[in-house]
């Protein structure tokens, strides 16, 4: 009935809306790198469970978000030593004043 | 040095739905739409600020480039919806009250304004297609 093609294009589609889901999540995990880490909480606003947003999130981003949220931790702490930017950042105006 | 006449003109940024792209930068940013062709998802929207019309974004549909495979499609795709391909450093003098009135738009915030430690004040939303919107405080 249904052609291939439309199944598949369903499929993409909803992994672009998972990984939106997931970006979400990380964009949170930025915003409270400082707080402890709450996976059932994040979980809870994201509406998945635990495990499976653990799962998805090592597999989007290469790294568990306990793993994530220590890196973002170890590279803030570089960045405050060394004046570094981070991605998205860009300290021009500051070392122009 | 070689004197060059030299402008920075457009920067490109993808969108995945041309609508709600163009309601972010025309209708939360306040931008001005100055050229706005296709249709479907194949459409290419010129905005940018009003006080600053020799400088553009255009806003335009990602991998159109008959040369890109459907793989690199796939990746390009996935990268701009786990939020990690396109990102844009815009300025304002006033950071917290253009903070509020974004926020207050429901967009999707990233960062509140914040002191970073190499000198600048910044916050961050996402664009609709994913892309990172960051805005620092001229002072």
């Amino acid at each position: 009935m249904c052609h291939p093609s439309w199944g598949r294009a369903l499929a993409a589609a909803q992994r672009l809306r998972d990984l939106a889901r997931l970006r979400r999540v990380r964009d949170r995990i930025d915003r409270e790198y400082g707080q402890p880490l709450n996976v059932l909480a994040l979980a809870r606003d994201a509406h998945l469970p635990a495990g499976q947003l653990s799962r998805e999130f090592q597999s989007a981003y290469g790294k568990s978000p306990y793993a994530y949220v220590m890196a973002r931790r170890v590279e803030r702490a570089t960045r405050a030593t060394t004046r570094l930017p981070r991605l998205g950042s860009c300290p021009t105006f500051a070392s122009s004043r | 040095m070689m004197i060059m006449d030299i402008t920075i003109h457009t920067s490109v940024l993808p969108h995945v739905d041309p609508d709600a792209s163009l309601a972010f930068y025309r209708d939360v940013l306040g931008f001005e739409v100055r050229s706005d062709v296709g249709h479907g998802t194949m459409r290419w929207l010129v905005v940018g600020p009003a006080n600053q019309p020799d400088t553009s974004i255009l806003l335009a549909p990602p991998a159109a480039d008959p040369g890109i495979t459907e793989d690199e499609r796939r990746t390009i795709t996935e990268m701009m919806a786990k939020g990690t391909y396109g990102w844009i450093q815009l300025a304002t003098r006033d950071l917290d009250g253009t903070f509020a009135k974004v926020q207050a738009r429901d967009a999707e915030v990233v960062q509140e304004p914040t002191e970073q430690p190499y000198g600048v004040r910044d916050c961050a939303f996402r664009d609709p297609a994913g892309n990172l919107v960051r805005i620092q405080e001229l002072r």
